[in-house]
């Protein structure tokens, strides 16, 4: 059915008598008949501007309801014409809407300092995150220092039981995106390496970029989504619950029990990620060595231990326990800032993620910087 | 299980003075006074956003008061050395609305978790303790294997109570106990409150919408208005003040027929 633009012949007529003009309305003044498309609008036309001496005549309307009324009352000015006539069903809903005048709406202030403002704003929110992070590190190295005193009273299930989650269940996704990145990144140097005819320099480009940024990129990478996102949910869900509450209550200390076992387990687990997925990542790099330039497996991995020194090992191995420690950090920040609702719950695991990964990627170039001269020469 | 027969005067276990809490400009409590006697069973009343549950975390030394003191059993619960909190606390247990039940442990573990954390205690009276509080509310070792996620809701609150119970504490704190049970289950929690309280002698200290609750349990009505206590007396002299709120919570519709269903029965 066509939309139409014309109002159906019965709603709206005109008749004009000797002293005056007579508005006819008839028919379903009802939300069901001013819903279809472009009524309204045609209606409002139909109405034309109002004069204080035309005449209402609404003994032809079969149904009027709330919205119907509205729409002559908003024409009428919100109040009742001088010459009206009409059934007294009518009359007691425009006697409704009489008793109740409609206030304007509010007028919208254009704030026109709402950049500075969010500026501002963003500042101060920064500054209070960057805050709370120092306090819970603070707490944090004060609740290892128990750990290290009071070692019987650990929290070694707690963090044995996070080691399992955050390093055993991640093997197989690292050693999964490890394999591929090594296998690719292999491809691509081949190609370029035989061009110069330094094919055997593939075994050094790989190993030390692989052992020494990508293999702990990767992997901080990866735990941050997987460990971060789940560790902030699951800090953040027990906010909701009370169960946070609960343990507070029961004189068991947060950091204690839920911080510090997550920081050290990350921090342990991180670097034997880091050393898994450099394995992986190499082996799948010499594989794609192998079918591109014919380089004897064998070979690589004789050639590896003297192309890459112990320094760029250690320092893999140095920024996973960094990383892994702070994404704990970030993710536990994120989980005990959330608030009691599911919008604040997706805000706070996407915002942990990537400040984790971000925090990384920075940390990473702070190593790059510190150590420049450690195990490339 | 027997309980030791207190012989000592009506004391105050809870003794708040001139209590001011505030919520960045938003002031919750002023000059806010309660004292809370051995043994009783005091409900906390107030309108939405009169600052019932802010006042129950406040003597739970959850939250921080602006100013003002906040006693339990003679000593400030904020300030002095760890070990001092730390024993406060384990002479008091509480029930949260929505249960808090940890959801990594199952129901056991839940209620044992209190008595893990004393870490003196080995493993057999343990389970022992653990399996008499949940048969005092009423559940089996059946349910003790369960998840708190396998509960209805009757349940949670029952094993909430269970483990609020653990150390055998000297007082309950109750944030809405019946909230969301239907009423079959409200009054049986209601029973079983009065009993437990019977046999054991613990004060109680409940914030509650619902009135029936509070007619069958309360010994005193501590009523949270102005941000402060107005009242705090025996119902029959709270439902006396003449104030707009005591009129209008208890002495509508509402309030009118939980009186009357209960009058009859009340025991003194």
């Amino acid at each position: 059915m066509a939309p139409s633009m014309s109002p159906p012949p019965t709603a709206i007529r005109w008749q004009s008598d000797t002293d005056r003009r007579t508005c006819i309305l008839a028919g379903d003044w009802t939300v069901h008949a001013l819903a279809r498309r472009g009524e309204v609008a045609a209606r409002r036309r139909a109405l034309g501007e109002l004069k204080d001496d035309t005449g209402w005549d609404l003994s032809g309307v079969t149904t009027l309801d709330a919205l119907g009324a509205l729409l002559l009352w908003r024409h009428w000015g919100q109040r009742l014409p001088a010459h009206l006539t009409a059934p007294p069903i009518w009359l007691a809903v425009f006697d409704i809407l009489a008793s109740q005048p409609i206030a304007p709406a509010p007028a919208v202030e254009r704030d026109w300092l709402a950049p500075v403002r969010q500026l501002g704003d963003g500042m101060f929110a920064a500054m209070s995150h960057g805050r709370d992070l120092l306090l819970l590190l603070g707490q944090l190295v004060l609740d290892l220092g128990g750990l290290l005193a009071r070692p019987h009273r650990g929290p070694w299930r707690e963090i044995s039981a996070q080691l399992y989650q955050a390093g055993a269940r991640a093997l197989l996704i690292t050693a999964m995106v490890g394999f591929l990145i090594g296998v690719v990144l292999s491809f691509l140097s081949a190609q370029q390496l035989r061009m110069f005819g330094a094919d055997l320099l593939i075994v050094k480009l790989l190993g030390v970029s692989i052992v020494r940024e990508l293999g702990p990129l990767l992997a901080a990478i990866l735990v941050a989504g997987r460990s971060g996102s789940a560790i902030t949910a699951q800090i953040g869900v027990m906010r909701l619950t009370q169960e946070l509450d609960a343990l507070q209550v029961m004189g068991i200390s947060h950091g204690q029990r839920l911080i510090l076992p997550r920081v050290v387990a990350l921090a342990i687990a991180m670097p034997l990620l880091v050393v898994w997925t450099d394995a992986m990542a190499l082996l799948g790099g010499a594989l794609a060595a192998y079918v591109q330039l014919n380089l004897q497996p064998a070979y690589f991995f004789q050639a590896l231990p003297r192309a890459v020194s112990a320094a760029n090992y250690w320092l893999g191995v140095g920024k996973g326990v960094a990383f892994g420690g702070l994404i704990a950090l970030v993710a536990c920040h994120f989980g005990l800032r959330i608030q009691p609702n599911t919008d604040s719950l997706g805000r706070g695991t996407t915002a942990s993620v990537v400040t984790a990964i971000t925090g990384v990627i920075l940390a990473d170039a702070v190593f790059a910087i510190l150590f420049r001269s450690v195990g490339l020469l | 299980m027997t309980h030791v027969i207190d012989a000592r005067p009506q004391e105050d276990v809870i003794q708040i003075q001139d209590l001011r809490t505030a919520f960045g400009s938003h002031v919750v409590h002023e000059k806010l006074n309660l004292n809370v006697k051995r043994g009783e069973i005091l409900s906390l009343v107030g309108g939405s956003g009169s600052g019932k549950t802010t006042l129950l975390r406040q003597m739970i030394a959850l939250d921080r008061p602006v100013s003002g003191v906040v006693k339990v059993f003679g000593q400030p619960v904020h300030g002095g050395s760890p070990g001092r909190r730390r024993a406060l606390r384990r002479r008091w247990g509480v029930m949260f609305q929505a249960g808090a039940l940890f959801s990594a442990l199952s129901v056991y573990d839940n209620v044992a978790l209190p008595l893990r954390e004393l870490r003196t205690l080995p493993e057999d009276l343990i389970h022992d303790a653990a399996m008499t509080r949940l048969a005092l509310v009423g559940l089996d070792a059946r349910d003790a294997a369960k998840r708190p996620s396998d509960l209805s809701g009757g349940m949670v609150k029952r094993v909430a109570l269970a483990r609020a119970l653990a150390l055998d504490p000297e007082l309950l704190f109750l944030d809405e106990p019946t909230a969301g049970l239907d009423p079959d289950r409200s009054d049986a929690f209601v029973d079983l409150l009065k009993d437990l309280h019977r046999q054991l002698g613990f004060t109680v200290i409940m914030v509650t919408h619902d009135l029936d609750t509070l007619f069958a349990l309360s010994d005193r009505v501590a009523v949270l208005a102005e941000r402060r206590v107005i009242v705090c007396a025996p119902v029959a002299q709270v439902l006396a003040v003449d104030h707009p709120f005591i009129q209008g919570f208890f002495l509508g519709e509402r309030g009118r027929r939980a009186q009357a269903e209960l009058t009859p029965s009340r025991s003194v």
